[in-house]
């Protein structure tokens, strides 16, 4: 998937013959962008926002992404198909491993090298923005006629920060339940019924533990990701409050929610000592009965062929409805040269992709559009469906610049929680403390 | 960093006829610019990023942003704050590096040492082993991060399943305490160790065999002339593979990253994952450029203090 970065060019060579040539020179050129290379103003909006088609001379997008797993070949044919209908315009692909693209997206975009699309979490939208990574982007919102009906408002809202918007949503991937048909029957559930609430969730694990299957794995380093928030969405709780101000770490519905799942594993409902992603290993395994994940697994499972699984919207094991989720968005990454023939194909590249989200839903994700989900093929997508009935009331990290720096906090907390080196209580509200300290600094960074 | 020079300096002027056939003779700049390819790259990327990142840890710096206020000492100061924000997770990880530089540094030094003493024996396949031996070294750490993962997992991980052959119960290697630590010493020996085994072959093998000779006529034994041989031979070789596993194992990072995640808790977090964390995810980097420059001068002095330990006595 990765094809050249803007960095493979520069040779070893090639950097010794320059450096044997221009040595003061090309030293402080080579070194002091970082502080020289401000992200220039906006590109130009180009009026229309990608609705009327680029006929320009032809340029090549630089299309920066994350998706390395089974999304990316899906993504490719999607650029290979707006190619072919845009011949003018050329798109390369470079796939970086998420962790490393959002360090590597604001490097290369404050020395000029960075690419002209992108495709961002919401989570790490409004830290993007306030950094002057992503441009506006209002104008293509409204030559696409997007407006919040034609979106669940959670998603619309999310690509915002401080009234202006920097992403355009592709879609939306909730948490779900995937249940093991195979390990139930064993355990003498009906395999096509997948548990709604507490009670019927409770009574699976009963079930597996009396025919001595460890049900649900919960990981100590894993948990602290999707599985334990949905729980305290479900509770009415939250990571950070919507204004960025304060962690919820320490309220009541985390700590029910942690000490929940500590009771699992005392229980022996899961093992102790899972690895970070044993609920996965062990569900393909045919050990575990059930685990939460995101819909990008229904692409890896659906290609083993000895697992029997079925994917269902989370139960209930709180007060409410709830469920973790995050988003794709596009981007536009600034320009410090902005050059208005790529701004204009790169709008109508987003333009365009954002109209064919349907086939996106083969990647396993919910198409962020009312419309593509109301589209008769979308109804024949399979598991995708059952993903889809999160989107009103799943949860996004709210739109905070900064905001994922107080996971490092509610991760160490929640691990040494789950792994029983203290009470739950106490060490999520130490964290809460700290997180509340880490969110003060950040207002004050971005304000 | 020798500089080869081609002929004596400056020499008296000469016919040009009589300097047919001869080296030519260079100019005043010609040292320079054998030198220049070495100091441009050096500049490049050893001393002007240190200038500079010294620079940046006066600031309270994200370099994406417009506003980089000078703050002065702040970042440094804030390392000795209690109260401040980076105090506590920079104090663990400098808690947790020491751990490991003292958990891992007399492995490293002493096992490679015995494998070196065994390898400079005289016995067949002694190359093969040399090679296996060295082998792991060249792997890069996110090869060795994702095997180690696989054979450590606590449930389905390979060294579990052989210990359970012998009725083991299952070691949590990466989520509890003290297995995380033996899990990552024990990773980093097996990557590692090829390297200071083959410094130690090379300083073994410049031993003068007539020393041994003179011993063995003079009745000394083995030990004896391991202890005043062996020993001292390799007493500058020592200083290197001290000092260089000291800063190896103060800068560990991809082997906690990747295996432990820092965990269980946040009890395998090193000094360098906590920059990470402050300068490349938080993209706080006055601080990190800080916390960077304490790790640095603590590490200098520590090597200051191992080459004086280490030094010839006078007897």
């Amino acid at each position: 998937m990765i094809t050249t970065t803007p960095r493979a060019t520069l040779t070893r060579r090639g950097l010794l013959g320059a450096g044997a040539g221009l040595a003061a020179g090309l030293g402080l050129a080579a070194c002091s962008p970082g502080s020289a290379g401000k992200p220039g103003q906006a590109a130009p909006a180009t009026g229309d926002g990608g609705a009327a088609g680029y006929d320009g001379p032809a340029v090549t997008l630089a299309f920066w992404h994350g998706l390395t797993g089974g999304d990316g070949p899906i993504m490719k044919k999607l650029c290979d198909k707006f190619t072919q209908e845009h011949p003018n315009v050329k798109i390369t692909t470079t796939a970086i491993p998420w962790a490393d693209y959002y360090q590597k997206l604001p490097a290369a975009v404050s020395n000029g090298k960075g690419p002209d699309v992108g495709i961002m979490h919401v989570d790490n939208l409004a830290t993007n923005a306030a950094r002057n990574v992503v441009q506006p982007l209002d104008d293509v919102a409204k030559a696409l006629g997007l407006t919040e009906d034609d979106f669940s408002p959670v998603v619309w809202q999310a690509g915002v920060y401080k009234d202006v918007r920097y992403g355009i949503p592709l879609d939306m991937h909730p948490a779900g339940l995937y249940w093991n048909k195979t390990v139930f029957e064993k355990a003498g559930v009906d395999p096509e019924t997948p548990p709604t609430d507490l009670d019927s969730f409770m009574d699976v694990l009963d079930k597996a533990k009396s025919k001595n299957i460890q049900g649900f794995w919960v990981s100590p380093a894993g948990a602290s990701w999707l599985l334990s928030q949905s729980i305290v969405f479900q509770n009415g709780g939250f990571l950070a409050d919507p204004a960025g101000d304060r962690a919820g770490f320490g309220d009541e519905p985390a700590v029910k929610a942690i000490t929940w799942l500590k009771s699992l594993i005392d229980q022996g409902y899961s093992p102790k000592n899972v690895a970070g992603d044993g609920d996965s290993t062990a569900f393909q395994n045919d050990k575990a009965a059930m685990m939460f994940n995101g819909p990008w697994m229904t692409t890896p499972l659906g290609e083993n062929s000895k697992l029997k699984w079925g994917a269902a919207e989370l139960p209930v094991l709180g007060a409410n409805k709830g469920a973790w989720a995050n988003s794709h968005q596009f981007v536009l990454a600034r320009q410090i040269k902005p050059d208005e023939n790529k701004a204009t194909a790169s709008r109508v590249f987003v333009n365009w992709i954002s109209q064919q989200s349907l086939s996106w839903a083969d990647a396993g994700m919910v198409p962020a559009r009312k419309s593509v989900r109301e589209q008769p093929e979308f109804q024949k997508k399979g598991y995708v469906l059952e993903f889809a009935k999160a989107l009103d009331y799943a949860t996004l990290t709210p739109p905070v610049p900064g905001v994922g720096d107080i996971n490092t906090e509610w991760n160490t907390a929640v691990n040494n929680a789950l792994l029983g080196k203290g009470d739950p209580a106490t060490l999520l509200k130490e964290a809460a403390g700290k997180a509340d300290k880490i969110l003060a600094a950040n207002k004050k960074k971005y304000a | 960093m020798a500089v080869p020079t081609l002929a004596p300096a400056a020499p008296p002027p000469t016919p040009v006829a009589a300097r047919k056939g001869r080296l030519r003779h260079h100019a005043w700049f010609t040292p320079y610019l054998l030198v220049a390819p070495f100091l441009v790259l050096l500049c490049m990327f050893v001393l002007w990023p240190a200038v500079y990142g010294f620079f940046i840890s006066l600031h309270d710096w994200d370099y994406a942003l417009d506003y980089k206020p000078f703050v002065g000492g702040q970042n440094y100061a804030n390392l000795f704050d209690p109260d401040s924000l980076v105090f506590e997770n920079f104090w663990n990880g400098m808690k947790n590096t020491l751990i490991f530089v003292v958990a891992s540094v007399p492995f490293l030094v002493l096992v490679p040492l015995l494998v070196a003493l065994l390898l400079n024996r005289k016995f067949v396949g002694r190359t093969f082993f040399r090679a296996m031996i060295f082998a792991p070294y060249v792997l890069g750490i996110a090869v060795i991060g994702v095997l180690f993962r696989y054979l450590l997992d606590t449930q389905f991980g390979v060294i579990n399943a052989f210990l359970g052959i012998f009725g083991i119960p299952a070691v949590p290697w990466t989520q509890s305490q003290p297995w995380a630590w033996i899990a990552l010493v024990a990773m980093t020996l097996w990557w590692t160790m090829g390297f200071n085994t083959i410094i130690y072959l090379a300083g073994l093998q410049s031993l003068p065999a007539e020393q041994y000779e003179a011993a063995e006529l003079d009745g000394a034994g083995k030990w004896a002339s391991f202890r005043y041989i062996t020993l001292p031979g390799l007493r500058m070789v020592l200083i290197f593979i001290v000092t260089t596993t000291i800063l190896a194992s103060a800068n560990m990072f991809g082997q906690a990253y990747l295996v432990t995640g820092g965990g269980p808790g946040d009890s395998t977090r090193t000094a360098i994952m906590v920059m990470t964390e402050e300068g490349l995810r938080r993209f706080q980097m006055g601080s990190a450029s800080a916390m960077s420059y304490f790790l640095a001068v603590l590490l200098a002095i520590i090597a200051v203090i191992n080459f004086w330990i280490m030094r010839e006595r006078d007897s």
